[in-house]
C-alpha cells in the first residue's frame, strides 16, 4: 500500500523538479524512490491480510505484492534505460511524470477489490502511455501509433464499462467479494441473462488490453511506431498489470462461474498462439516480431489463468512467467534500442553485431533463448511451469498446440542470433552504447540466466 | 420496476446506443465522429448504471458515473491533442491516410 503512494507522490515531484530546475537530481530520485517503494511493499508481506484502504477498494495481499514486485523491478531498470533516450529532451521531468503515473495505475491493478478502482486502474495505465506512444511530436509513425492506442484503448474500455455495469445490475455490488457470495449464492445458470453478457464483455475488454487474439490487431502498429524504450514499457509493466488484474477479477470474482469464460479463454489462446507465432515468423522489422512475440506469451500466461483453480502452484506460475518475460523483455528491447538508433530497424540492422559489439550481441543471445524457451535460461522454465500446470487440466490439446507453435517461435527468436553471428555486416562500425545501458542488459541477462538455473526461488513465494 | 417502466427496456436502450457507439467507432472514417462514437458509448453505459442503480435502491452505481464522466473528459482531451497534432503533420483528421505502419 505504501509502495503505491510513494509512486504516485513520485510522479507528481518528477513534474515539480522542471518548476525548480533540479533536473540533475531527477533519474537519482525516481531510481531511490522506486527502490523505496519496493522495500515498503515487500516489508507489508507478513502484514498483507491486514492492509485494506478506500473503504475496502484497494487491498495489498500477497499475490498484490509479488507482482507489484515484479512491475516495480522491471520499472527500476527501465528507467535507467530510457533516461538515455529523453537525456537530450527538454521535457524529461514530464516523460518521468507520466511513466509513473502509468506504473501507479498498473499497482492499481494489482490490488483491486472492486470495479471501481479495476476501471481507474486501468484508465490510469493507459491514459499517459497513449501520450507517450505519441511522444515523437515530428514523426508520423509515433502520431499514429497513439491515435491507434487511443482508439482502441477507449474502444476497449467502453466494452470493460458496459461488462461492469451489467454485472452491477445483476449482483447490486461493485464489490469483487459480493460478487463472488452472490453467485455461489445462486443456482449454476440461473443468474440473469445479462450478467453472462457481463462476464463475457470484461474477458474480451481484459483480451484487448494484453493484445491476444483476436483483439490484438492494434498491437504490431503501436509497438512499431511507438519510440522503443515506450514499447518495451508497454510489453513488460503493462502486460503484468493486465495479468495481474485478470488473475483477480476472473480467478477471485468469477471464479463460480468458469465454465463459461473457461471455454471462450480456451479459443483466445489458441488463436493467439496460431496468428502470433506464424505471423511473427513473416515480420522484417524486429520491433514488429516483438510484439507479435509479445501476443504469443500473452497467450501462454493466459494458458496458467486457464488451468488455475487457484492453487498456488498457479499462481507461483503466472509471478514467474511474468518475471522472466519481463526481464528478458527489457534485456532485449535494451539492445534493439541501441541497435536501431539510427532508424533502420529491420533484421538487417543487427548483421555482424557480434563482431560490431560482441558485447549487446551476447546478451541479446541471452534474451532471444530466454523468449524462445531454450534451457537454461528463465524462459524454459517458465514455458515448462505452464506445461506441468496444464497437464491436469482437460485442455491437452491446447497443450499440443502450444508445443507445436513454440517450435516456430524458436525459428523468428534465432533469426535475429543468426543475422547477429552469421551474417556479414554492411558496415564494421562499432555500435556504442552507454555504460549505465550497457549496465541495465548485463544485469537483466545475468537476472534471466539466475532465474533459469534457481526458478524454486520465485515459484515457491505462494507455498504457505 | 422504475416509475412503471421494465428495468429490460433500459437495458435495451442503453444496448442499442452502445451498439451504434461501437459500428460507428468500427465504420466511421473521421476522427471527430470516431471520437464522438466512443463517447456514445460511454453514455450508453451511464444510462445503465444509473437504471440500475435506482432499480438497486443504491447509490454506488450513481458515484461510479461520475468516474466515467472524469475518465472520459481526460481521454478526450489527450485525444484531440494527439489529433492537433496529427493535423499539423498532415493536414487532415482522415483515419484512412493513418495507415503506414506495415511490415
Amino acid at each position: 500500500m505504501k509502495g503505491l503512494f510513494i509512486v504516485s507522490g513520485l510522479g507528481i515531484l518528477a513534474m515539480l523538479a522542471e518548476i525548480f530546475k533540479v533536473k540533475k537530481v531527477l533519474l537519482p530520485m525516481v531510481l531511490l524512490g522506486i527502490l523505496g517503494a519496493y522495500v515498503a511493499n515487500f516489508m507489508e508481506w507478513n502484514n498483507s491480510l491486514n492492509i485494506a484502504a478506500f473503504g475496502n477498494m484497494i487491498a495489498f495481499d500477497k499475490v498484490a505484492i509479488a507482482f507489484s514486485g515484479v512491475i516495480l523491478a522491471t520499472a527500476f531498470f527501465w528507467f535507467i534505460m530510457a533516461n538515455d533516450y529523453f537525456e537530450n529532451d527538454t521535457n524529461v521531468t514530464d516523460h518521468f511524470a507520466l511513466v509513473l503515473f502509468a506504473l501507479t495505475g498498473a499497482l492499481m491493478l494489482t490490488a483491486f477489490k472492486n470495479m471501481t478502482t479495476l476501471f481507474l486502474g486501468v484508465e490510469i495505465m493507459s491514459i499517459p502511455l497513449y501520450v507517450l506512444a505519441a511522444s515523437r511530436k515530428k514523426n508520423l509513425a509515433s502520431n499514429e501509433a497513439g491515435f491507434k492506442y487511443l482508439i482502441m484503448g477507449s474502444f476497449a474500455s467502453g466494452f470493460l464499462l458496459f461488462g461492469i455495469a451489467l454485472i452491477y445490475g445483476a449482483t447490486g455490488s461493485f464489490d469483487l467479494m459480493e460478487i463472488r457470495a452472490k453467485i455461489s449464492g445462486t443456482a449454476p445458470g440461473m443468474m440473469p441473462m445479462f450478467f453472462y453478457v457481463g462476464v463475457v464483455l470484461l474477458l474480451i475488454a481484459m483480451c484487448f488490453k494484453v493484445s491476444a487474439a483476436p483483439f490484438h490487431f492494434w498491437a504490431p502498429d503501436v509497438y512499431q511506431g511507438s519510440p522503443t524504450v515506450i514499447t518495451a514499457l508497454m510489453s513488460t509493466v503493462v502486460k503484468t498489470a493486465a495479468f495481474a488484474a485478470i488473475l483477480r477479477l476472473f480467478l477471485i470474482g468469477f471464479g463460480g462461474v468458469s465454465e463459461l469464460w473457461t471455454v471462450i479463454l480456451a479459443g483466445v489462446i489458441a488463436l493467439s498462439l496460431v496468428i502470433a507465432n506464424f505471423s511473427a515468423a513473416m515480420q522484417t522489422n524486429v520491433k514488429r516480431m516483438l510484439a507479435y512475440s509479445s501476443i504469443s506469451h500473452a497467450a501462454f500466461m493466459l494458458m496458467v489463468i486457464l488451468a488455475n483453480v487457484r492453487s498456488n502452484a498457479t499462481l507461483g506460475a503466472l509471478l514467474y512467467y511474468s518475471l522472466a518475460y519481463s526481464i528478458g523483455s527489457i534485456a532485449g528491447f535494451a539492445v534493439v534500442y541501441n541497435v536501431t538508433k539510427k532508424g533502420d530497424e529491420s533484421f538487417e540492422a543487427f548483421n555482424g553485431l557480434g563482431k560490431r559489439n560482441p558485447f549487446l550481441a551476447a546478451c541479446m543471445t541471452i534474451a532471444m533463448l530466454s523468449l524462445a524457451g531454450i534451457p537454461v535460461t528463465a524462459g524454459f522454465f517458465a514455458k515448462y511451469f505452464v506445461f506441468t500446470n496444464m497437464i491436469g487440466t482437460h485442455y491437452k490439446w491446447l497443450l499440443i498446440l502450444a508445443v507445436l507453435t513454440s517450435a516456430v517461435g524458436v525459428y523468428y527468436y534465432f533469426k535475429v542470433i543468426i543475422a547477429m553471428y552469421f551474417k556479414p555486416a554492411a558496415t564494421e562500425e562499432p555500435v556504442a552504447s552507454e555504460m549505465s545501458v550497457n549496465m541495465v542488459i548485463l544485469i537483466t541477462s545475468a537476472i534471466t540466466l539466475v532465474l533459469g538455473l534457481v526458478p524454486g526461488f520465485v515459484v515457491d513465494m505462494f507455498a504457505f | 420496476m422504475l416509475n412503471g417502466i421494465s428495468i429490460n427496456y433500459y437495458i435495451l436502450l442503453s444496448t442499442v446506443l452502445f451498439i451504434i457507439g461501437a459500428v460507428g467507432v468500427m465504420a466511421r472514417r473521421n476522427s471527430i465522429i470516431i471520437f464522438m462514437c466512443i463517447e456514445l458509448m460511454l453514455n450508453a453505459v451511464n444510462l445503465l448504471l444509473v437504471a440500475f442503480s435506482t432499480l438497486h435502491n443504491d447509490a454506488s452505481g450513481q458515484v461510479f458515473v461520475f468516474f466515467v464522466m472524469a475518465v472520459a473528459a481526460a481521454e478526450v482531451a489527450v485525444g484531440l491533442a494527439i489529433l492537433s497534432m496529427i493535423y499539423r503533420n498532415i493536414k487532415t483528421i482522415d483515419t484512412d491516410l493513418l495507415s503506414n505502419l506495415k511490415n
